[in-house]
């Protein structure tokens, strides 16, 4: 692309102010809490002291942290993998011209166009362990007790309450995957699809060698979306469950919430929050690396 | 052409400026009002704010009430937002805060408050407040905040249908207690209904059952950070409270405290240990004392009064400070608080508050109030600071669900070798 010498010094003008905002009120305070984060600051009053890593051992040390993380990775795996996978054969039904297609299309959608508040609220009383489905399942001779996002057990680090916060925030994403691979399907030539069919290759074969491949790009933006949503989830948690009973249905973001506003442990908070940072930077700095290579190539 | 895009520019960035500028002197220019900052937005609280705000507009009708609320539950919300606008220095004229510990650690210590001593000396009030009471809520021999109300912690809420039909008698101590729960378990109903939702359920629970078990005297001293949790007697109250956690309604983790306190007006559990807010709520349901529910001392803590309190303090550099001061003398006098307190189902924290004016309960529990020996409540900020608190609670999130006493106890002393008082 040509742009003559005047163009650019205009540009970097007008920018500049968009520019200096930016980096103040973004960058700016992600430096600021990263500095906070060596400090002792747990009071109303700033106290600058550094104290290097000692809330960084402190927060590794304590069972709240190690079970946020590990709810977190969990979290993450089975949202994503469930979303991915239940938005891939929604938007497969539609894609095969099922009937009442954009009737479905807006009912699978619909979930997302709530606020996570309005979705926590709802399915915390669905999954209430003596009102919702409990008590549907009883009325129908069933004995159920399992006490859903109450349930303090764990298999192999799981905490089995998680299971209740995965559904609602499936339930919620689903119809966006949906959307995304749908959008991929209408953009397959149709010639493909005959030519394998001609090929003499089955529906299964199809979607496995001809489908799959074709959305991956697609597959590939949806895990990150899906990624720093999981990562930064809070509004969820703290509608539906809460911390829950020894942390089982606890994230970063509620530890961070409370830590820091309900306790003063400002230092603390600046950490947790530090740490936030370097989960979503992991999942989302290889993203934005590999699309500028592309788009750079 | 470039010469003018700088102009707009350089018009712009000082257009801004100024914008802000005149907002910020804006705020600075009321004339004689007095702002009331306060989590009260629900039910009973806000109208009885709304009773001493009248109180208050008929002695001084030419000053402006600005009453800023912010929702939210326990003060979460509106303590975020005090702290902001104390940080930056534009603190509201009359803030509520818990009295004690919470006041006292959080902005007496960091220097934002100013003392108070003098509003009680110039009207000869002293001695109209208990001396338990003066010394929660004094630092260094100064007062720092009037209390407006006292709520009382430690109260037994229980079915009395179910006790009858079981021929039980209302347990007066923890044997007791243990021996009426094991019945009640036997036939399958939940002795103990809790609410833990939220984790200071949990603690206040906690704090009961270490009264009953240490008394005032040690109960106080281990606040203070003077004797250890490994104490033997703190060591029993925490296994009292793991045993207790067997007695428990099974889906207590999904209920709120209030869902608990109601269990019991149901008849679906026999006791539940909550603030006497609850008495309130059962009124406002339609609940009646003697048949629905009723009520005594937590199990072990009789002739205890473990207290909490709402309070107004005075900011350093507050806005209307002459208007504050009207109003932490209104807030103080017997003329304020039985305006407050009847509304709001909480007592005075005056002792000669008018009888008539409030109910059964609260009748019986101005009664204790004015014998008892009278602590602190952990659970709602007296006692402790909330560095500490936050802590207690994570402790006791886990301690509920995995009961391991010894390693409970190793937590609530390394909390308590942090937060403690040193002096």
């Amino acid at each position: 692309m040509y742009c003559p010498k005047k163009d650019v010094r205009l540009a970097v003008m007008i920018l500049i102010p968009l520019l200096a905002l930016l980096f103040l009120f973004i960058y700016g305070f992600i430096i600021w809490s990263l500095r906070v984060s060596f400090t002792d600051w747990n009071g109303i009053l700033p106290d600058m002291t550094w104290v290097g890593f000692d809330n960084y051992k402190l927060l590794f040390s304590s069972q709240r942290f190690q079970t946020d993380l590990r709810n977190t990775f969990f979290f993450t795996i089975f949202f994503i993998a469930i979303c991915i996978v239940g938005g891939f054969l929604l938007s497969y039904l539609l894609y095969s011209k099922l009937k009442g297609e954009s009737f479905f299309r807006i009912i699978y959608l619909f979930p997302l166009s709530l606020s996570f508040v309005v979705t926590g609220v709802l399915w915390r009383w669905i999954f209430s362990p003596e009102v919702g489905l409990n008590s549907l399942l009883r009325m129908m001779g069933f004995k159920a007790d399992f006490g859903w996002f109450t349930s303090t057990y764990s298999i192999g680090g799981f905490n089995v309450a998680l299971i209740a916060l995965i559904i609602a925030a499936s339930w919620q994403y689903m119809g966006y995957t949906m959307a995304m691979f749908l959008a991929g399907l209408r953009g397959i030539p149709d010639q493909l699809i005959e030519s394998a069919q001609i090929d003499g290759a089955g529906e299964f074969m199809i979607i496995r060698k001809v489908i799959l491949p074709i959305i991956k790009p697609i597959t590939f933006s949806a895990m990150i979306v899906l990624g720093h949503v999981s990562l930064k989830i809070f509004d969820l948690a703290y509608a539906m469950t809460g911390k829950g009973p020894a942390f089982v249905t606890d994230f970063p973001g509620l530890f961070m919430f409370e830590t820091t506003f309900r306790g003063n442990h400002y230092a603390e908070g600046a950490a947790i929050s530090i740490m936030m940072l370097l989960l979503v930077a992991l999942v989302i700095v290889p993203y934005l690396y590999s699309t500028f290579r592309e788009e750079n190539r | 052409m470039r010469k003018r895009i700088l102009i707009t520019f350089l018009v712009f960035l000082t257009a801004t400026t100024m914008m802000f500028a005149q907002g910020a002197a804006e705020t600075k220019a009321k004339s004689n009002s007095l702002e009331i900052f306060s989590w009260w937005t629900a039910g009973g609280e806000a109208e009885g704010l709304q009773a001493m705000v009248d109180v208050f507009n008929k002695k001084y009708p030419d000053i402006e009430i600005i009453n800023a609320t912010v929702a939210g539950g326990a003060g979460t919300n509106a303590k975020a937002v005090l702290a902001t606008r104390m940080q930056g220095g534009n603190p509201p004229d009359a803030f509520q805060v818990h009295a004690g510990h919470e006041l006292i650690d959080t902005w007496v210590v960091a220097d934002f408050m100013e003392p108070v001593t003098f509003i009680l000396e110039e009207n000869g009030w002293m001695d109209k407040f208990p001396s338990d009471v003066i010394d929660i809520i004094s630092y260094k021999g100064e007062v720092y905040s009037i209390p407006v109300n006292i709520h009382r912690s430690n109260v037994m809420w229980y079915s009395p249908s179910l006790f009858k039909k079981f021929n039980l008698k209302v347990p007066n101590t923890l044997e007791e207690f243990f021996k009426v729960a094991e019945v009640f378990k036997a036939n399958g109903i939940p002795a103990l209904a809790l609410g833990d939702n939220e984790s200071w359920t949990e603690t206040h629970l906690l704090e009961s059952v270490i009264l009953a078990n240490t008394g005032a005297e040690k109960y106080r001293a281990l606040w203070d950070g003077k004797i250890s949790w490994n104490d033997s007697q703190v060591r029993k109250a925490l296994s009292d409270y793991a045993r207790m956690m067997a007695y428990t309604n099974r889906d207590h983790a999904a209920l709120a405290n209030m869902d608990a306190a109601g269990y019991v007006a149901e008849g679906k559990a026999a006791m539940n240990v909550m603030g006497d807010w609850a008495a309130g709520y059962y009124y406002s349901q339609g609940f009646k004392q003697g048949l629905d529910w009723d009520w005594a001392p937590a199990p072990g803590t009789k002739g205890n009064f473990i207290m909490l309190s709402d309070s107004f303090g005075l900011a350093k550099n507050a806005p209307n400070r002459d208007n504050v001061i009207k109003w932490l003398a209104l807030c103080a006098s017997k003329e304020g608080q039985d305006a407050f307190n009847p509304i709001k189902g909480s007592i005075p924290s005056r002792i000669d508050g008018d009888r008539s004016k409030y109910d059964a309960y609260l009748n019986a529990a101005m009664d204790d109030f004015a014998t008892n020996a009278i602590v602190p409540s952990v659970a709602h900020g007296a006692a402790i600071s909330e560095p500490w608190l936050t802590r207690i609670n994570d402790i006791m999130s886990v301690f509920t669900t995995e009961l391991n006493v010894d390693k409970a106890m190793k937590e609530f002393q390394a909390a308590s070798d942090r937060y403690a008082p040193k002096n």
